[in-house]
């Protein structure tokens, strides 16, 4: 007999086991949007835009229409298609180079707008798919390909805090949250009040999750939570920002 | 969809004004855009009259972002356009590739400004090359240049039907003269005259219940391997061949007997058609051939003229240093009419200009 593992329904079971390397923080965050999007009941009106790098695997991971942008283009594609059709659920998915970098004045600029999508940036302190470079989102000494001395903070400057600015940018009926891979409780709530806001049509809904890469880190299993729980957090405090729907869905 | 124009009547307009009548009459349903010049007053006239016909407008951050809110737009089912000129035509070439990649119908309105850089905010006819070309990619669009303002509102008006229809990117293409100046034209709706719109239709946020009457739509726009892309680009190749007959427009005066054949397209035309009258009247045969759309090129049509007319020579003009030119010597490869060039970056054409050059090379 074969035992299948509980999945969320709105997993497009072909595109599975997915391809995300072992170890890999990905597979968590979509795990938690998946059983969010059955617990909201939304999958027949949700588009899922995902961007170019590590999170550009996810384009047909749902059961839901989903579409692939460019790097750092997935913000306007999906303001555009929200623009469009203010009647579906939007879920932009990018990884820190994508939302920090080359697209920020695309996330800033939305944050600004307060268009009515859900962004949720997945940060792993450095660029996954090409090869483990320096992201803005990389520590103070950290090892990249592109700082193989550590991240000189004279030269390249301190992590880049998307929440706080966000939070500087939007309006009170904006969502704003940090969550990380390693509390998926928290993680799976976050993104349901993120996707709720939305769906109430308050306005602008972004979640940062600290996430792992154990490919690039070269850490192993308990290197790699160290990393996550006691290093990023020290610079990226998790929590909500912001939260127009108060205390949320517990 | 709301009537914009209702009985056909006589305009006097600019040409950035009928482009927004022309995008209503079509059925536009939301423009993003961003400021730059030549093409500000199709923002202008857009947020005018958009709200009184029900239409939208965003503007974005910047050029990246207007042609990616489209494709967003396009994918949602709305009629959606953006317009813009020169370095913005440069940005938008990532969004253009983009819908070139996922054959989404974006439609732009380019009104060319001198180059390269910042240029001028002018004139010019220097974003040929970009705009059938740019990008990383095989040049999968349609490029219409318009020579008169009447053509701008025809051609922006059959733009969206070739980009619903076929599922390219396609593409106006005026310049700054264009842009700005007045001219006489009949504005219409497209139905009067036997236009049918072609319905837009969503890609993504498709009616149905997933599961039930519908699949997902999964649309990809990177591939893991060389042959699953090298089919996708191949299959839109044969695609892209198999309309060129349906596309292809251009417009030809006195190649029957010409010695000699006058290139040009866009406003120049206008400048190669008076050229090449006062040549006849002083009884030198020119001829005039003008390609309407720059992609497809009207290749086998140019070849024909060449071939009836035993013509001598060729003459491009063209208001950029040999960027139509370079269009035609390799759409025409292998024809051996020696062709002549009459470059003049960035600046305007007159008859007097074409006249005095072909009398010095004939």
């Amino acid at each position: 007999m074969t035992v299948s593992p509980a999945v969320p329904k709105s997993w497009y079971l072909p595109s599975k086991p997915h391809k995300f390397c072992p170890g890999c923080g990905h597979g968590i965050v979509l795990k938690a949007l998946g059983e969010v999007i059955d617990e909201l009941d939304i999958l027949d009106r949700t588009v899922f835009g995902c961007d170019i790098g590590c999170s550009l695997l996810s384009w047909n991971f749902f059961n839901c229409d989903s579409t692939q942008t460019h790097h750092g283009r997935t913000t306007p594609v999906m303001v555009g298609i929200k623009r469009g059709r203010p009647d579906l659920i939007t879920i932009g998915y990018m990884g820190d180079g994508g939302g920090y970098s080359i697209g920020s004045q695309h996330l800033l600029n939305s944050a600004v707008r307060n268009e009515k999508v859900t962004l949720i940036l997945v940060n792993n302190t450095n660029y996954g798919m090409t090869g483990g470079q320096m992201a803005p989102t990389t520590l103070p000494g950290q090892k990249t390909e592109t700082t193989p001395y550590g991240r000189d903070t004279e030269l390249t400057g301190y992590p880049t805090k998307g929440p706080e600015f966000l939070s500087a940018l939007t309006q009170d009926s904006a969502y704003i949250a940090r969550a990380t891979v390693s509390n998926y409780r928290q993680l799976k709530r976050f993104i349901k009040n993120a996707l709720r806001n939305q769906i109430e049509g308050n306005g602008f809904s972004f979640v940062e999750v600290l996430s792992t890469c154990p490919t690039n880190w070269r850490t192993n299993a308990q290197q790699t939570l160290h990393f996550l729980e006691d290093e990023m957090e020290k610079h990226f405090p998790v929590g909500e920002l912001k939260n127009p729907l108060g205390k949320g869905d517990k | 969809m709301q009537a914009v124009i209702g009985e056909s009547k006589k305009a006097f307009m600019t040409g950035n004004e009928i482009v927004t009548w022309a995008a209503l009459a079509a059925g536009a349903e939301i423009m993003f855009g961003y400021p730059i010049t030549p093409q500000n007053e199709i923002m202008h006239y857009w947020t005018r009259l958009a709200p009184k016909y029900g239409r939208e407008f965003l503007q974005t951050e910047d050029e990246i972002s207007a042609g990616f809110t489209v494709c967003g737009a396009v994918q949602a089912g709305r009629k959606a356009f953006t317009a813009t000129a020169g370095p913005g035509n440069v940005l938008m070439q990532e969004p253009f590739g983009m819908a070139e990649a996922m054959r989404l119908p974006l439609v732009a309105v380019i009104q060319q400004r001198g180059g390269p850089s910042s240029g001028t905010v002018v004139y010019s006819q220097q974003e040929v090359t970009l705009t059938t070309f740019g990008g990383n990619g095989e040049g999968h669009r349609i490029v219409y240049s318009t020579a008169t303002h009447q053509e701008i509102f025809d051609y922006v008006i059959k733009g969206f039907n070739s980009a619903w229809k076929y599922r390219f990117p396609t593409f106006i293409m005026g310049d700054g003269y264009q842009a700005k100046m007045r001219e006489p034209l009949t504005i219409y709706e497209p139905r009067e005259r036997g236009i049918e719109m072609v319905a837009p239709y969503p890609l993504v946020g498709k009616p149905g219940h997933i599961g039930e009457n519908r699949d997902p739509a999964h649309l990809c726009n990177i591939y893991s391997l060389e042959e699953e892309l090298y089919e996708v680009v191949m299959r839109h190749a044969a695609d892209y061949e198999r309309i060129i007959p349906e596309i292809i427009e251009y417009e030809e005066k006195e190649c029957d007997d010409a010695d000699i054949i006058v290139v040009s397209h866009g406003v120049v035309s206008r400048a190669a058609d008076d050229a090449v009258k006062a040549l006849r009247a002083q009884g030198i045969k020119a001829g005039y051939f003008r390609p309407i759309t720059l992609r497809p090129f009207p290749q086998q049509q140019l070849r024909d003229a060449i071939a009836k007319s035993g013509a001598k020579k060729m003459l491009v003009a063209e208001s950029a240093y040999g960027q139509l030119y370079r269009l035609i010597r390799q759409e025409i490869y292998g024809e051996t009419i020696p062709i002549e060039g009459l470059f003049m970056p960035g600046v305007g054409i007159v008859d007097y200009d074409i006249i005095t050059k072909v009398k010095g090379i004939i």
